[in-house]
């Protein structure tokens, strides 16, 4: 009996207990920067897609939201002809973050994606693009590949060594 | 002439007051629930989402009404009307200040008594029409708890019945003049408290609808307006129960400086929200323990009340 007393009493003292709620369209959540949030295609600091086309992070989706088609350009450079994500099945899980070789796709803080058209939700490559480098600025997949593209030789980037001779016997 | 538009005038203004305020409560439960969550609760619509009201009435009409086909459809239909018109039947003698109540019967308290208990046909054949297994066993449960809560809910007030002398509810709140009788009718007031509690099925005493086991309980087949019913019921329930304790342990109308309307109003307002607190606090009971309880704890404490309470009278009156 004087356990019930003792919770009311015991709710009643946080009445004016600050509210948990955050009042959303006006008072904005914390966003931690690792957010896996809408997905976005970024370029490297040449403002080159950094996308090779290799299908793994379309591999690596367990919901096959992403596909694309590969393509190669006169210099050698592998690029998606298209790419397109569909958001409306996607689950935001980051898989194909983590398998992007090229650090092509990644996963931004925004979230607020709400569409009234459910084929709005399917995004096209031009959506996807952005500007910049996004989280790794300065990294440049074919100057540290070792591929020979667009004039650039085997092993000349500035983060490769110089191709092995296999033909000689000499470490 | 003047007298009957008098009448008139009071009857409505009692009658758009009740029902606006069992509109109200349901926001005002809402919010305040959510205050003691540490929520915000419907705070959009409207000022301080008062509005709410409106937009669940919206709903609620435009919500397809609903029958059953395996349903008892004339009982069907009946059994939610059944609690709204009892309990405003039972604000019908509430004196809610001097020279304004609707009826002045000399026997209200047995009066509002007689209506709770009509309250359980609503229940009762609610749960009962619907020809579902967990609306009946809703239905069973509330005619159990009601009926057993109703047997002290009674003796309880008789102790404030025999110190006012009257069964007037407007005597028994002239007899506070100087003294409420929450002092010498303390373990009453508790008792019908938790009757009433347990009278409107509120939690903890929501067994007839408890959504852990029964879905919803009795009105689980019930759907739009119907629903409504229900529920304006139960918050009506709450503010008669609310009312009835003001009137009949904390002086009704009676209070310095301010109106006695004004007083009345406050008293009862406290009260519901009591009523609310005790339901943001407390879980509910198993189905055995609500009947020990009310069988061996409360009965036998109204009527050990009631002996005390008329001994005391009786030397009083020797003495």
């Amino acid at each position: 009996m004087f356990s019930l007393l003792n919770t009311i009493w015991t709710v009643l003292k946080t009445t004016f207990r600050k509210r948990a709620t955050i009042q959303y369209p006006e008072e904005r959540p914390h966003i931690p920067p690792r957010w896996r949030g809408r997905i976005i295609l970024s370029r490297d600091a040449h403002g080159q897609e950094r996308c090779v086309a290799c299908n793994l992070c379309a591999a690596a989706c367990p919901v096959d939201c992403i596909s694309l088609q590969a393509a190669e350009d006169r210099q050698g450079r592998r690029y998606p002809s298209f790419f397109r994500i569909n958001f409306s099945r996607c689950i935001f899980c980051g898989y194909c973050e983590e398998a992007c070789p090229t650090y092509a796709i990644q996963l931004t803080t925004d979230f607020e994606m709400g569409e009234y058209v459910r084929q709005n939700m399917v995004y096209e490559k031009e959506d996807l693009l952005i500007s910049g480098p996004g989280k790794y600025p300065g990294y440049d997949f074919y100057q540290e590949a070792g591929l020979a593209v667009g004039g650039k030789d085997k092993g000349t980037g500035p983060n490769e060594e110089p191709p092995v001779d296999v033909k000689s016997l000499m470490p | 002439m003047t007298d009957t538009f008098h009448h008139l005038v009071i009857l409505f203004g009692i009658l758009f007051s009740v029902l606006t305020a069992g509109g109200l409560l349901i926001w005002l439960e809402r919010r305040l629930l959510a205050l003691w969550q540490y929520r915000y609760g419907p705070n959009r619509v409207g000022p301080f989402g008062l509005l709410q009201v409106a937009a669940d009435m919206i709903k609620v009409f435009a919500k397809e009404d609903w029958i059953p086909p395996f349903a008892d459809k004339a009982v069907f239909i009946i059994a939610p009307a059944v609690i709204v018109i009892v309990v405003v039947m039972s604000f019908a003698v509430i004196p809610w200040a001097p020279g304004i109540e609707v009826v002045d019967l000399n026997v209200s308290v047995l009066f509002v008594l007689a209506m709770s208990s009509l309250g359980v046909y609503s229940v009762a054949l609610a749960g009962w029409a619907s020809d579902s297994k967990y609306s009946l066993l809703g239905g069973l449960r509330a005619s159990a708890q009601m009926l057993s809560y109703e047997v002290f809910m009674g003796l309880s007030l008789m102790g404030v019945v025999m110190l006012a002398g009257s069964f007037n509810l407007r005597d028994i709140v002239e007899a506070q003049e100087d003294l409420w009788f929450v002092v010498p009718q303390f373990f009453g007031f508790v008792v019908f408290f938790i009757a009433g509690i347990a009278e409107t099925h509120r939690l903890p005493f929501d067994l007839p609808e408890a959504e852990s086991e029964l879905v919803s309980g009795y009105h689980t087949e019930y759907s739009g307006l119907k629903f409504g019913m229900f529920f304006v019921g139960e918050y009506l329930g709450i503010a008669l129960i609310s009312a009835l304790t003001v009137t009949l342990f904390f002086g009704g109308w009676k209070g310095p400086f301010l109106p006695p309307g004004i007083w009345f109003g406050l008293k009862t307002f406290l009260f519901i929200c009591f009523f609310v607190l005790i339901r943001a606090s407390l879980p509910r009971p198993r189905y055995d323990q609500l009947m020990s309880f009310g069988w061996k704890v409360c009965l036998p404490v109204s009527l050990v009340n009631l002996v005390v309470t008329g001994a005391v009278i009786l030397m009083r009156a020797t003495y």
